[in-house]
């Protein structure tokens, strides 16, 4: 489904980020991706999502043979591409219900769909948020202002499940969550698990992959995938830091 | 600046230019050619009822080219419950008016003021208003300023609170050659209470000047809002002063002021101002001038809203704030419907 070829991305026309990240997840799968801080784990995400500043200057990305990588972010949106944000922005005056049936029915609209009317929408808002243990009346508030950091990633998660996204690629979702919180996010990600549909957790610890089980890790260091292997792999990496595997195989 | 400039059209020597401090921004001498200014024809085509607040039931009092119905300049207003519209109309290529109104609001009342100026031409306007609220009297004044580009227009008001009583102001701006709204209040503390607010959608070259002045005399609350956009080669101006006077302790006094500019040559000039000479009190004030937030339209973006709604809707949800403190429904809408058509043709 997602393929990505010898990937070289640069930060603000200068400085190297990903330097040849080469990566493949087949539908239904869920690959985690490791790596300590600093080695482009963020960089990627927003790439796939078509943040402007990130400049591919080599390689390649597809989804189903698609070329992700001419499509502006919207339309990647409408492709199905999904990425929840590690720090979720927050939209003053901008109704979370309004924004995110806009959205919807922006993607609709983009894939020749009819629009979503407002009676479906809200139904099934509500049975979203509640089984995210959201307060309804929340989303009536500027979208994520005066959140929590808990309620800002329920919210990434309660979009995700509304706007159906195949490729979804969760950006240190587990940042700034207790357990309770992580154990409802984690459980509101699963829900969604599918054999069309294929996920990309980024995380720097192993701590979200004992919810979210991946079919594969990855160890993302210095711009490169430098170690692919099963979910035993997060575990030795929990075990034994990224320095020796980093060191390995440079 | 505890009074309004007390300006005569007639009288070049009244005209404010920039070196008076609370006019720097806004130079009406300049402005007005240094001329005196000849009265506009009395005879205009009537206006038609109703005006931008048609829609909500109220009762009217319509100044033509700065005339009431029966010739006079000033209108005497008692506020009901019942809503009022106040409007000055005016068309006139040359020339122009100056009028004004006494607004009383009896104790206990609780009264909406829907205050509209609306023209067509290149006139000179000036509106002295003055209102007078009595013990737990509340009003929620509304005004529209809807102005030709070519016109220069001021509009001062002097406010009076008596105890407890309640004044709410948003002054929609859609700027013109020169205009400018101008409030002064005195705040006597105790239950009495005041929200200051303002929003500005400039294109063009039009120029708008919302300045305001809060005097705390027995500590009290003062809340303002004030927020705009200004595109092309436009102008905004927002001076926010409040002041809490000796002995004026336990006052909670929050001004905010933000601004988007879309282009890189509208200019705004922000002048938020808290003089305090109490100990016992609680102030705050921000000021933010910039760009629509990249991040923000990325994020919107990212979720499928193509680059141009993406942008609409951050502005709509950045002026919303200040729609939404609108409490008459009828009124806010009236608002928001006219807020989001011009930005419409700001983008």
């Amino acid at each position: 489904m997602l393929s990505i070829q010898n990937l070289h991305v640069s930060v603000d026309e200068t400085k190297p980020i990903l330097r040849g990240l080469s990566l493949d997840v087949p539908a239904g799968e869920v690959h985690a991706i490791m790596g300590p801080n600093g080695a482009g784990k963020s960089t990627l995400g927003y790439t796939l999502a078509g943040r402007g500043g990130y400049d591919v200057t080599q390689g390649s990305v597809t989804l189903d043979g698609e070329d992700l990588l001419a499509l502006a972010p919207d339309q990647r949106a409408a492709k199905g591409v999904f990425l929840s944000f590690q720090y979720p922005m927050e939209i003053p005056g901008v109704p979370a219900l309004t924004f995110v049936r806009t959205a919807l029915n922006a993607q609709r609209k983009a894939r020749g769909e009819p629009e979503m009317g407002a009676p479906e929408f809200l139904k099934r808002v509500r049975a979203e948020a509640a089984s995210l243990k959201m307060d309804f009346d929340m989303l009536r508030r500027g979208l994520n202002v005066g959140f929590s950091g808990g309620e800002k990633k329920r919210m990434e998660i309660l979009q995700m499940a509304l706007l159906e996204p195949r490729l979804l690629i969760l950006d240190e979702t587990d940042s700034g969550l207790d357990i309770d919180a992580l154990r409802i996010v984690a459980e509101g990600v699963n829900a969604m698990r599918s054999p069309e549909r294929s996920m990309l957790v980024i995380t720097h610890y192993q701590r979200l992959l004992d919810y979210i089980r991946p079919d594969k890790v990855h160890v993302l260091a210095a711009g490169r995938i430098v170690a692919s292997g099963g979910p035993e792999l997060a575990l030795t990496l929990e075990r034994e830091g990224y320095d020796r595997i980093v060191a390995e195989a440079a | 600046m505890s009074a309004p400039f007390r300006i005569d059209l007639r009288d070049v020597s009244t005209f404010p230019t920039r070196r008076d401090e609370a006019w720097r921004w806004s130079d009406l001498r300049r402005a007005l050619g240094g001329e005196p200014v000849v009265a506009a024809a009395f005879e205009i085509e009537p206006p038609g009822e109703g005006g931008p607040f048609a829609s909500i039931a109220a009762d009217e009092t319509v100044f033509a080219n700065g005339r009431l119905a029966d010739g006079e300049t000033l209108a005497r207003l008692t506020l009901a419950d019942k809503p009022h519209r106040l409007r000055f109309v005016t068309s006139a290529e040359e020339g122009g008016w100056q009028a004004g109104a006494d607004v009383v609001v009896p104790a206990g009342v609780s009264a909406t003021l829907l205050e509209t100026y609306e023209g067509r031409g290149a006139y000179v306007a000036s509106a002295i208003l003055r209102f007078s609220l009595g013990a737990d009297a509340s009003v929620e004044r509304i005004v529209l300023l809807e102005e030709p580009a070519a016109a220069v227009s001021i509009s001062a008001s002097a406010v009076s609170l008596g105890a407890g009583a309640h004044f709410a102001q948003t002054v929609v701006a859609t700027g013109a050659k020169l205009q400018r709204h101008e409030t002064h209040v005195v705040h006597p503390g105790g239950g009495a209470s005041v929200r200051m607010d303002g929003l500005y959608l400039l294109a063009d070259t039009r120029h708008a000047d919302l300045t305001t002045v809060v005097v705390h005399e027995g500590g009290g609350e003062t809340s303002q809002m004030c927020k705009g956009v200004a595109t092309d080669r436009a102008r905004a101006v927002f001076q926010g002063q409040i002041v809490v006077k000796p002995g004026a302790d336990g006052t909670d006094a929050r001004m905010r002021h933000d601004a988007l500019l879309l282009s890189d040559t509208a200019e705004v000039d922000a002048k938020p101002e808290l003089e305090i000479y109490a100990d016992d009190v609680s102030c705050a004030h921000g000021n933010t001038v910039g760009a629509l937030d990249e991040e923000a339209l990325f994020y919107i973006a990212s979720r499928g809203v193509p680059e141009a709604e993406a942008k609409a809707l951050l502005m709509q949800g950045f002026i919303g704030e200040v729609v939404e403190r609108i409490t008459h429904e009828g009124a806010r809408e009236v608002v928001r419907a006219f807020a989001a058509e011009r930005l419409e043709a700001l983008t």
